[in-house]
């Protein structure tokens, strides 16, 4: 890892050398302005038409009534005042809010600990070994993984109530009771996905200094110590950019919920996504889906926003 | 990481300070046995979906879970093709994919040359929004994208997937950033042999990309291979479904008749996500991690 932060890092530094003296002298400022907007045509007329109109067109769709039979009608706050009145709505936004906070804090703190162990002193082969395990999950489909889960869960014949019996454990009912869904939605979810802040958390602490630690152990800092007072602190601008993505990215949880347990029991495992997707495509309340996704936007910005607040506290930079 | 490696170590011993080697690193072997039990957690339940997918269905329920394969039993596979169209959900899944993959290998090639080398005007400004899309999460707008689609007459067809994932914010940002790592001299060079734009670009430039390139192919594959979301609701009839979608189908169809037929069905589902991932795990990991450090 360290390679291509090193690389990247010098990448960093040809930009910009590179950047204003690039364009070479003779060939031209008119051709090379033709290219530039023959070259961007394709990525700014499809993220205009399939990104920014849209992301326009959701707000002011939240405004209307709309279920593509009848012609839209203007009304106002009305969908948002629906929404933030129905119980399902609310309770599917709690939902996803215990979601990322419970699920976001395993991730990071396995991924954290987990790249730590693989990181000290390690033979390489086991390192590689361990870092294709923790990643493996990444490359498959959520909804493949939420199938077999759902399997592995099952109360009567699911591997793990057979492994929980053989500790005496008796039968968890686990997709069958609100509490049980719930912990294995979040189980699945992590399981998937702390591969990704594992690798993000090795790209840090490969940036650490060797000598800091020297240093630290010379003042008789030893084993947690020292990641508490040396790595964590080092760390933090990994940890900032891991939780930024980890709370983004389970704001957006669907696959699993979905294809585990269909938001239930009851609404017990229905997130924010979840109810977009039924108001929209299952009810043809557009508006009231649009004002669903407006609130979801609103609030994924107000958390990046603070989280980059935060950090000009807490992180501490070399 | 090699580097790192081998600088972890030979790092000398403080001077004064040597810990005594000779006797078992308890704390070494307590980690490793911590870090396999992880890695078993992790890799189990997919050992455990292969094992179950190769004993016959009518065994696929039976306690105590099998884990290694012993005797491997086909016929689940043999029953994914007469359940399941799994022929034209593979050709829709690698339609779909291939041309988003190769869609997005071009057009971010292009885009990220733009604005990694050449001059413009409000390029600083274009980049910044095409940053910014990358914030938005695809439910957010997806009532609207919808609607394009109906309103393109495309809904419930392969296009209404492709068209909307190819231009790419991500892929865009790892090209530029791939742009700028090339060396400037290239293009002064090209210039006083009296290449135009386009020529540096195709001789000379584009040749050196393909390495990025690869990378933007292989996260696309990755992504759009695996995706659940967009075609859960832009296809209705089943011969527009793409893999995920088939499988989480047939699970349905089948309620808890026999497990087995499933799981290899999600299994042959895994086949092609592997191969990318054994010959372009390295890429695949860069690129997820790209733009991750300071």
């Amino acid at each position: 890892m360290s390679t291509t932060t090193r690389h990247r890092e010098g990448q960093k530094h040809t930009a910009k050398q590179a950047a204003p003296g690039a364009a070479p002298a003779q060939s031209g400022w008119h051709s090379q302005r033709l290219l530039a907007w023959i070259f961007l045509a394709p990525t700014i007329l499809g993220m205009g038409l399939f990104t920014l109109v849209p992301i326009v067109a959701s707000v002011v769709l939240a405004f209307f009534r709309w279920d593509i039979i009848s012609a839209p009608s203007f009304v106002g706050f009305d969908n948002f005042a629906t929404v933030v009145q129905d119980p399902t709505v609310r309770v599917s936004f709690l939902n996803t809010i215990v979601f990322v906070l419970v699920a976001v804090s395993l991730q990071l703190g396995l991924a954290l600990a987990l790249a730590i162990m693989v990181q000290e002193k390690l033979p390489s082969w086991l390192r590689t070994f361990f870092r294709s395990a923790f990643f493996f999950p990444l490359i498959l489909s959520a909804a493949s993984v939420s199938i077999f889960m759902r399997y592995l869960f099952n109360e009567q014949f699911g591997v793990v109530n057979w492994f929980l019996s053989l500790a005496g454990i008796p039968a968890v009912p686990w997709l069958t009771t609100p509490g049980g869904s719930a912990a294995v939605v979040i189980m699945v979810y992590v399981w998937q996905n702390f591969g990704f802040s594992f690798l993000l958390f090795i790209g840090g602490l490969a940036s650490i200094p060797t000598e800091t630690y020297e240093a630290a152990s010379l003042d008789g800092a030893t084993g947690w110590r020292k990641h508490v007072y040396v790595t964590l602190p080092l760390l933090s601008p990994t940890t900032l950019l891991a939780s930024v993505m980890a709370i983004i990215s389970a704001l957006q949880v669907f696959d699993q919920p979905y294809v585990l347990t269909r938001g239930g029991p009851g609404d017990s495992t229905r997130t924010a996504v979840m109810v977009i997707f039924e108001s929209a495509f299952q009810r043809l309340e557009f508006g009231q889906a649009s004002a669903i996704g407006v609130l979801l936007m609103l609030i994924i910005m107000a958390i990046t926003a603070a989280q980059f607040r935060l950090s000009k506290r807490f992180v501490f930079y070399q | 990481m090699s580097t790192t490696t081998e600088r972890v170590l030979t790092r000398p011993a403080p001077a004064g300070h040597t810990p005594a080697r000779r006797k078992p690193n308890w704390s070494l072997v307590t980690r490793v046995a911590l870090l396999l039990l992880a890695a078993v957690l992790t890799l189990g339940p997919v050992m455990w979906t292969l094992s179950t997918s190769l004993r016959s269905p009518s065994e696929s329920f039976k306690l105590p879970p099998s884990f290694i394969p012993w005797n491997p039993d086909f016929t689940s596979y043999a029953e994914v093709f007469q359940k399941l169209d799994i022929v034209i959900l593979v050709l829709n899944s690698a339609l779909v994919t291939g041309v988003i993959a190769v869609g997005q290998m071009v057009t971010a090639a292009m885009a990220g040359y733009a604005f990694a080398n050449l001059k413009f005007r409000g390029r600083g400004f274009l980049f910044s929004i095409v940053l910014a899309t990358m914030m938005v999460p695809v439910q957010v707008t997806i009532v609207p994208v919808f609607m394009l689609i109906r309103g393109m007459g495309l809904s419930d067809t392969l296009l209404a997937l492709i068209l909307p994932a190819i231009p790419t914010a991500f892929g865009t940002f790892l090209m530029r950033q791939y742009f700028l790592g090339l060396p400037a001299d290239l293009a002064e060079a090209a210039a006083i042999d009296g290449a135009s734009p386009w020529r540096t670009f195709r001789s000379v430039y584009a040749p050196l990309a393909v390495p990025g390139m690869a990378i933007v192919g292989i996260l696309a594959f990755n992504f759009h291979w695996n995706e659940f979301f967009r075609p859960l609701i832009m296809t209705i009839s089943e011969q527009n479904f793409t893999l995920p979608l088939g499988l989480v189908s047939l699970q349905g169809n089948l309620g808890t008749g026999s497990i087995s037929v499933v799981l290899a069905g999600v299994v042959l589902s895994m086949i092609p996500a592997l191969v990318v991932f054994i010959f372009g795990q390295r890429a695949l990991q860069d690129g997820l991690t790209a733009g991750s450090s300071k």
